[in-house]
């Protein structure tokens, strides 16, 4: 029906998530009906940040320099490390514009299932950063799941040698939550959680 | 082919973007894995979290199929333990062994009731159940472990002596117990048989010191090690061995 070019692309788009083989060759033609507006600059933006963009040594954000624009940023604050489970935490954060200081990405959370062990995480990195004498709280702002907050725990232990406060976010009843709709779980950690007005 | 039974998550797996391999201990049907579609959108998510109790209704076209699961929650044991790394430690552990080491879709009705009274009292608050008291029936339900997949102890009576008093170790290569009179000579060689394991020991959930319940993970330890990992050439689940580094 088409050519192997056209096959490869559609393959290739398909790979990426949340596009199926249908939706790719949706996508595909798409491209192909906008060549200069959309194909072109699409290629060339690709090519750009493939040649780029890179994990920052310190803290294992992307970005186009190493150390990452939120490194080397003198406005925020570099007494509070926030640590993430991925850059994709870390987007979610700097979105919301509610954490002005430093952030540090662990690459996932501890999973024996999955056979994740510590060595696979960039703990040894944290923990450095965390011995650091400007270095005063480390925040824990992994999933409100089991693996999530046995990796938050682990890293307690881990750190209770440095002399840094850690700290984790609060679960409970997000904001628009009503209680009627919150699962056992989730009301007995705010109800754990609650303080004083 | 479909069944409704109640089961634990013992894991769930991402599958594709959205959909996860949700493996449960069911009552009926033992250790058995399904597709769940959806199951790892967020608001799913909660659902199959390690450890909770849900109600389970598999399908697929034949009984050899994965199949596909669709649930609902029963009791949440997964949140009230996420606060606690010893109880969260606890769960990883009897999460990754019951994965590991039992076989899938053969039922163990017993050790899903054991299981059951287990995160029953995990999941009472750390005010009400310290972890001397639940600790002792986790190492209770790793023998039950054990013996559902027939390696169970015997330790009702010396293997030497016969007697049923005075039992203090068990022989690492028989895994019957021994007197402390007869176990002299060979004492250093001998695992340590806790009180609280023995034969009308302390009732279930009953306290028992650390040191005892650190002695009965090394004798699980052994015995799982030996009979289910080794023969596999596989070790012990890291979460197991994170866990019994905790009571250290």
């Amino acid at each position: 029906m088409s050519g192997p070019e056209i096959e490869r692309l559609i393959q290739l788009l398909g790979k990426l998530p949340g596009l199926g083989p249908r939706s790719a060759r949706r996508a595909a033609l798409h491209l192909f009906k906008k060549r200069e507006s959309l194909m072109q600059p699409l290629m060339a933006a690709m090519t750009d940040a493939a040649e780029r963009v890179r994990v920052c040594g310190a803290c294992g954000n992307l970005d186009t320099s190493d150390p990452c624009a939120i490194c080397t940023d003198g406005r925020r604050d570099k007494a509070i490390i926030c640590v993430v489970e991925d850059v994709a935490d870390l987007w979610a954060l700097e979105r919301a514009s509610v954490f002005r200081g430093q952030y540090h990405v662990l690459g996932g959370v501890l999973s024996a299932l999955d056979g994740i062990g510590p060595d696979d995480l960039s703990i040894g990195r944290l923990v450095n950063r965390a011995r650091g004498d400007e270095v005063k709280e480390v925040i824990l702002a992994m999933g409100a799941t089991v693996d999530g907050q046995t990796t938050a725990h682990y890293l307690t232990d881990r750190l209770r040698d440095c002399d840094v406060e850690v700290t984790r976010l609060a679960h409970g009843v997000p904001v628009g939550g009503e209680l009627d709709y919150l699962d056992d779980g989730t009301l007995g950690a705010a109800l754990k959680a609650r303080r004083p007005l | 082919m479909d069944w409704t039974d109640d089961g634990i998550v013992i894991a769930a797996r991402k599958h594709g973007e959205s959909a996860v391999i949700l493996s449960l201990l069911t009552r009926e049907h033992g250790r058995h894995a399904g597709l769940v579609r959806g199951g790892a959108s967020s608001r799913a998510r909660g659902l199959y979290q390690t450890g909770n109790l849900l109600r389970a209704s598999w399908r697929g076209r034949l009984a050899e199929h994965l199949g596909s699961f669709s649930c609902e929650m029963l009791r949440g044991y997964a949140g009230p333990l996420l606060d606690d790394p010893q109880r969260l430690g606890a769960l990883g552990a009897f999460c990754a062994l019951l994965e590991r080491a039992l076989p899938e879709r053969e039922p163990h009705p017993a050790l899903f009731d054991d299981s059951l009274h287990l995160l029953d009292l995990l999941s009472v608050p750390a005010a009400g159940v310290g972890a001397d008291q639940w600790a002792p029936a986790y190492v209770r339900w790793e023998l039950a472990l054990l013996g559902d997949m027939g390696y169970g102890l015997d330790l009702t009576c010396c293997a030497v002596t016969g007697e049923t008093d005075g039992l203090a170790f068990v022989s690492p290569n028989t895994g019957r117990a021994v007197t402390a009179a007869a176990a002299e000579p060979w004492r250093d060689k001998l695992l340590r048989l806790p009180d609280f394991l023995q034969e009308g020991g302390d009732a279930y959930g009953a306290a028992a010191d650390l040191a005892a319940v650190r002695d009965g993970l090394a004798l699980t330890g052994w015995f799982l090690e030996r009979h289910v990992f080794a023969p596999q050439n596989l070790n012990l689940p890291a979460a197991r061995t994170r866990f019994v580094e905790a009571f250290r």
